[in-house]
C-alpha cells in the first residue's frame, strides 16, 4: 500500500494542480475558456426570487368541453343520432339517447378513427373515456387526455411567462417546468418581485365587445363590473377582436387630453373586423375587457379603417407600460397562480456568504489544529491533504458550474469534519499495528489494507444519505446534497492517494525510528 | 479498557424510556412545522428605527387579520422574523403589508427576506421529507444486510431509529423549528450514525474470526475499545465543524445545525449501546459469521 511508481505521483501532482487552477478560477480572471469557470451562487446567496406557478387548468378543461360539446350534437346531427339533454356537469357532459341508437353511439366513441378520437392514430389511446348507465352517457377526459390538455397548456404558458419575464428585462432568468402543471421561475438578483408577479399573475384575456341593452343578444350576455369595481354594464359575448389579433402594443402619452393610454395595431383579420364592427356600431359603447374587467367602454365616433387604435383608462405610465407589456406577450391559455415564493434581498445574501466564509474558515482552523496536536507530523500530513482536499472540492463544483447554496456551504464545512475520519481510521489502525510489529513499512502498510473495508462502508452510507438528499430535496437543500456527495469523492481521492503519498515519503525516510505515530 | 458493558442493560433502559418519552412527546405534543411544511408565509425585517421592535411589530401585523402570527426577534436587535398563517391565501399579501408598515414606520425598515408556502407545495414538501428520511433508512438495512449479517443490521437499524426519533422528541420538547433544513440534517445524521455503527461492527466481526473462545459480550466491548479513539477524534472534529457553523454560521444555519450537534452525540451513543447490545441479545456469535459466509459461498 506504501510504494507509488512515477507515474502514479505524476498523475496525482497534475490531478490536484488540475483542480486547484479550476478552483481558483473563481478568484482570478483566466483568459482560458476552460478555466474559466465559476461557481453559481444560490438564489439564497446572491439574492433573487424563486417563484413557483401552478396553472389552474380548470377553465381550459371548462372551455375544452364546451367545445367538446357543440362537436358531440353537430356529429350525430349529420349521423342523424338524436342525443337529447346533453349538459356539463362537475366536468362531466351528460347525455341520453333512444334505444335504438345506444349501440351507434357507443361505437362512434370507441372507433380509433372517428373524428371523436383525434389522439388514437398518434398514442393509441383514447381522448375520451365513455360510460353508460342505461341510455344515460357519461363523457370525460381519459386520463391520457387529461395529460395531453395538461402539457400542452404548460408548454403555451411558459413561452408566455417567458416572454412576460424576458420583457421586463432581469439578468439570466431561470424558467423551467415542473410536473405537468407547474413553472418554475427564478431571477437572479431580482429582490422586488413584486412588479413580475402582478405580470405573471393576470391571463391578459382581451376582447371588444359591444355593450348592449338587449337580453335578447343571439350571443348571450353577461354583466361585467368596470376595473374600478364600482360601476357594471352589460356586455354581449359576441367577440369583435381579441388579444391574438393584436400585432403590437405601446405606452403613449395623449397630449391633447394629456393622460398615458395603450396604442396598438392590429393585423388584416382583425383591422377588418375592427373597421366593420366600428362602422356597423356608431354610437354604440365598445367595451375593452380584461380578464373579466371592463378597462373601458368608449362610444364608437367613426369607422376605424387603419388597423390601429387606442385604450385609455385612466392609466399611469407604469400602468400603461405594464399592459402594453402583457398585451405583447399575448394571453396565456390558463391562469396562473404563485403557490410558492421565496425572496432574499441581495444584502441577506451578502450576509450568508460572510457568515459562511467565517464559519468555513473557524470549523477548518479548529480542526487543523485539533488534528495537529493530536498526530504532529501525521496531523499535518492530513492538514495538508485537508486544504488540498477543499480546493480539489472546490474545482470539481467550479468544472460543474455547480450551484452553491447556503445549506452547500455547511456541507463543505462538514465535510472538512468528516474528512479527517479515514485519515484517523487509518492512523489509528497503524498504532495498533504497531503493537505487534516492529517493521514500520509492514505496520503502516496494514494499517492501510485493514481500514480499507470500514473507511468504504462508512463513506458508501453517508453517499447514500447524500443521493437521497439530492433527489428529494429541494432548492437550497439540494445544494448540501451536492457539496455533500462532491465531498465524500474528494476526500477518498486526497486520502488514498494525496496523504498516503505523503506518509510513504515520510515512513520510508524514517523507516528504522522507533515510536514513528 | 473502560468496562463500556457493564452498563448495557442501564443504558438500554435509559433509551427505551428517551424513545418512548420521545413517542409520547411527538404523538401528543407534535412537532413544530414552519411553514415549509406548515404553508404559511415568513418575512425577515430589519429595521432602522428603534420604534420597529416586537411588540409594535406584533400590534401592526395583528391588525392585519392575517390569522396567527408570531414575531421574534432574529439574531441581532434590529432583525426580526415574523410568520403568519396567510389562511386565505391572500395574493398580493406583501404588498398589503408593505403599504401598512409605510404607515406607521416610513421606510425605516427592509424586507430582507420573504417566504409564501402555499398549503398544496407544504404538504408535499412534507409528504417528500417523509418518504426522503424513510427511504434511506430503508437503503441503509439494505446495504447492512448485504454486508453484514442481518443481525447486525437490525443492531444498526434500531441504532438509527433511535437517533431519528430522539432527536425529533427534542425538537418537539423545545418546539424547535421543523424545516427543510432539519430533514436534510436528519438524513446526514442518518448517514454519520450508520458510519459509526459499521466502523464498530467491522472490528466486532473481525475480532469473532480471531477470537473463538471469547462471548460476545466480552468481545464487543474488546471491538468498542480499539475503535474509542478513533470515535472520539471524529465525533469531536465533526463536532468542531458543526459548532463553527452554530456561532458562526449566521441564523438561518442555526436550526440545521443545532440538529447535527444532537444527532452526532446521539449517534455515537447509540453505536456503543445499542448498535452493540442488539448483538449482544441475540447471542451472535462465531458460527454467525462463519455460516453467513458459508451460505454466501
Amino acid at each position: 500500500m506504501l510504494y507509488f511508481s512515477k507515474l502514479r505521483i505524476l498523475f496525482i501532482t497534475l490531478f490536484s494542480v488540475l483542480f486547484i487552477l479550476i478552483a481558483s478560477s473563481n478568484l482570478f480572471k483566466f483568459d482560458d475558456n476552460f478555466f474559466d469557470k465559476k461557481i453559481n451562487l444560490g438564489l439564497d446567496l446572491q439574492g433573487g426570487s424563486y417563484l413557483l406557478l401552478e396553472i389552474d387548468n380548470e377553465p381550459v378543461i371548462e372551455q375544452k368541453l364546451q367545445n367538446l360539446t357543440t362537436t358531440i350534437r353537430n356529429y350525430f346531427k349529420e349521423k342523424n343520432i338524436k342525443i337529447n339533454n346533453i349538459k356539463i356537469d362537475n366536468q362531466n357532459i351528460f347525455f341520453n339517447v333512444t334505444d335504438n341508437d345506444k349501440q351507434s353511439v357507443l361505437d362512434v366513441f370507441q372507433d380509433e378513427n372517428s373524428d371523436l378520437n383525434p389522439y388514437y392514430p398518434r398514442f393509441k389511446s383514447h381522448q375520451l373515456e365513455i360510460e353508460d348507465t342505461g341510455l344515460n352517457f357519461k363523457v370525460n377526459f381519459s386520463r391520457q387526455g387529461l395529460i395531453r390538455l395538461k402539457t400542452s397548456s404548460q408548454d403555451q404558458a411558459i413561452e408566455i411567462v417567458r416572454r412576460r419575464v424576458d420583457e421586463v428585462g432581469t439578468n439570466e432568468p431561470n424558467i423551467l417546468k415542473r410536473g405537468n402543471n407547474r413553472i418554475l421561475v427564478e431571477l437572479p438578483g431580482l429582490d422586488d418581485p413584486m412588479r413580475i408577479k402582478s405580470l405573471l399573475g393576470k391571463t391578459a384575456n382581451l376582447t371588444f365587445r359591444f355593450v348592449t341593452n338587449d337580453d335578447n343578444d343571439r350571443f348571450g350576455v353577461e354583466k361585467l363590473k368596470f376595473e374600478n369595481g364600482l360601476e357594471e354594464a352589460t356586455v354581449s359575448k359576441r367577440i369583435i377582436i381579441s388579444g391574438e389579433n393584436l400585432l403590437d402594443a405601446q405606452p403613449k402619452m395623449d397630449t391633447q387630453a394629456n393622460q398615458t393610454i395603450v396604442s396598438f395595431t392590429l393585423d388584416r383579420v382583425g383591422a377588418k373586423r375592427f373597421g366593420k364592427a366600428t362602422s356597423t356600431g356608431i354610437g354604440k359603447q365598445l367595451a375593452i375587457v380584461l380578464d373579466g374587467k371592463i378597462i373601458s367602454a368608449p362610444v364608437v365616433r367613426d369607422t376605424i379603417a387603419s388597423g390601429s387604435g387606442q385604450i385609455s383608462g385612466g392609466f399611469t405610465f407604469q400602468t400603461a407600460t405594464d399592459l402594453a407589456l402583457l398585451l405583447r406577450s399575448g394571453a396565456l391559455p390558463a391562469p396562473l397562480e404563485i403557490i410558492e415564493e421565496r425572496t432574499v434581498g441581495p444584502d441577506l445574501g451578502q450576509d450568508s456568504i460572510n457568515a459562511g466564509m467565517i464559519a468555513l474558515a473557524i470549523g477548518f482552523m479548529l480542526v487543523i489544529i485539533f488534528m495537529f496536536v493530536k498526530y504532529k507530523i501525521f496531523g499535518l500530513i492530513t492538514n495538508v491533504t485537508l486544504i488540498v482536499n477543499l480546493f480539489i472540492l472546490l474545482g470539481v463544483l467550479t468544472l460543474f458550474e455547480a450551484t452553491l447554496t447556503l445549506p452547500g456551504i455547511a456541507g463543505i464545512i462538514l465535510t472538512v469534519g468528516m474528512a479527517v475520519d479515514a485519515n484517523v481510521l487509518i492512523f489509528e489502525r497503524i498504532k495498533e499495528e504497531l503493537k505487534d510489529e516492529t517493521n514500520n513499512i509492514l505496520a503502516f502498510d496494514g494499517g492501510y489494507t485493514k481500514s480499507r473495508t470500514a473507511i468504504l462502508d462508512a463513506n458508501i452510507t453517508t453517499l447514500l444519505a447524500a443521493i437521497i438528499l439530492f433527489f428529494m430535496g429541494s432548492g437550497p437543500v439540494k445544494g448540501f446534497a451536492v457539496t455533500l456527495g462532491v465531498g465524500i469523492f474528494t476526500t477518498l481521492f486526497s486520502v488514498y492517494f494525496i496523504a498516503r503519498l505523503f506518509t510513504s515519503i515520510y515512513v520510508s525516510r524514517n523507516k528504522d525510528k522507533e515510536k514513528l505515530i | 479498557m473502560i468496562a463500556f458493558n457493564k452498563f448495557y442493560n442501564h443504558f438500554n433502559l435509559l433509551s427505551s424510556v428517551l424513545i418512548l418519552v420521545s413517542l409520547l412527546l411527538l404523538i401528543f405534543k407534535g412537532l413544530n412545522f414552519g411553514i415549509d411544511f406548515k404553508g404559511g408565509t415568513l418575512i425577515e425585517l430589519r429595521a432602522s428605527d428603534s420604534k420597529i421592535n416586537v411588540s409594535s411589530l406584533r400590534d401592526r401585523f395583528n391588525q392585519m387579520e392575517l390569522g396567527d402570527v408570531s414575531v421574534k426577534k432574529f439574531g441581532n436587535d434590529t432583525d426580526f422574523l415574523v410568520k403568519f398563517e396567510n389562511k386565505d391565501n391572500k395574493k398580493n399579501i406583501i404588498e398589503e403589508i408593505k403599504a401598512n408598515l409605510d404607515k406607521s414606520f416610513g421606510n425605516n425598515y427592509d424586507f430582507r427576506r420573504v417566504e409564501n408556502v402555499g398549503p398544496k407545495v407544504s404538504a408535499e414538501l412534507l409528504k417528500s421529507g417523509v418518504i426522503a428520511i424513510s427511504l434511506s433508512l430503508a437503503l441503509m438495512l439494505i446495504y447492512i444486510w448485504i454486508r453484514f449479517e442481518w443481525q447486525f443490521s437490525l443492531g444498526a437499524i434500531l441504532a438509527l431509529f433511535h437517533d431519528v426519533i430522539v432527536t425529533l422528541g427534542i425538537f418537539s420538547l423545545f418546539s424547535l423549528e421543523i424545516n427543510l433544513s432539519i430533514i436534510a440534517a436528519v438524513l446526514t445524521i442518518v448517514g454519520y450514525s450508520m458510519n459509526d455503527t459499521v466502523v464498530i461492527f467491522d472490528r466486532v466481526r473481525e475480532n469473532l474470526r480471531k477470537y473463538s473462545d471469547i462471548k460476545i459480550f466480552e468481545l464487543t466491548n474488546i471491538s468498542i475499545n480499539e475503535t474509542l479513539s478513533r470515535t472520539i477524534i471524529t465525533s469531536a472534529t465533526t463536532l468542531l465543524a458543526l459548532l463553527a457553523i452554530y456561532f458562526f454560521g449566521g441564523e438561518i444555519l442555526k436550526g440545521f445545525s443545532l440538529a447535527m450537534i444532537l444527532g452526532v452525540f446521539f449517534g455515537t451513543y447509540s453505536s456503543i449501546y445499542i448498535a452493540n447490545t442488539v448483538l449482544v441479545r441475540l447471542r451472535v456469535s462465531q458460527k454467525t459469521v462463519l455460516r453467513e459466509e458459508e451460505d454466501k459461498k
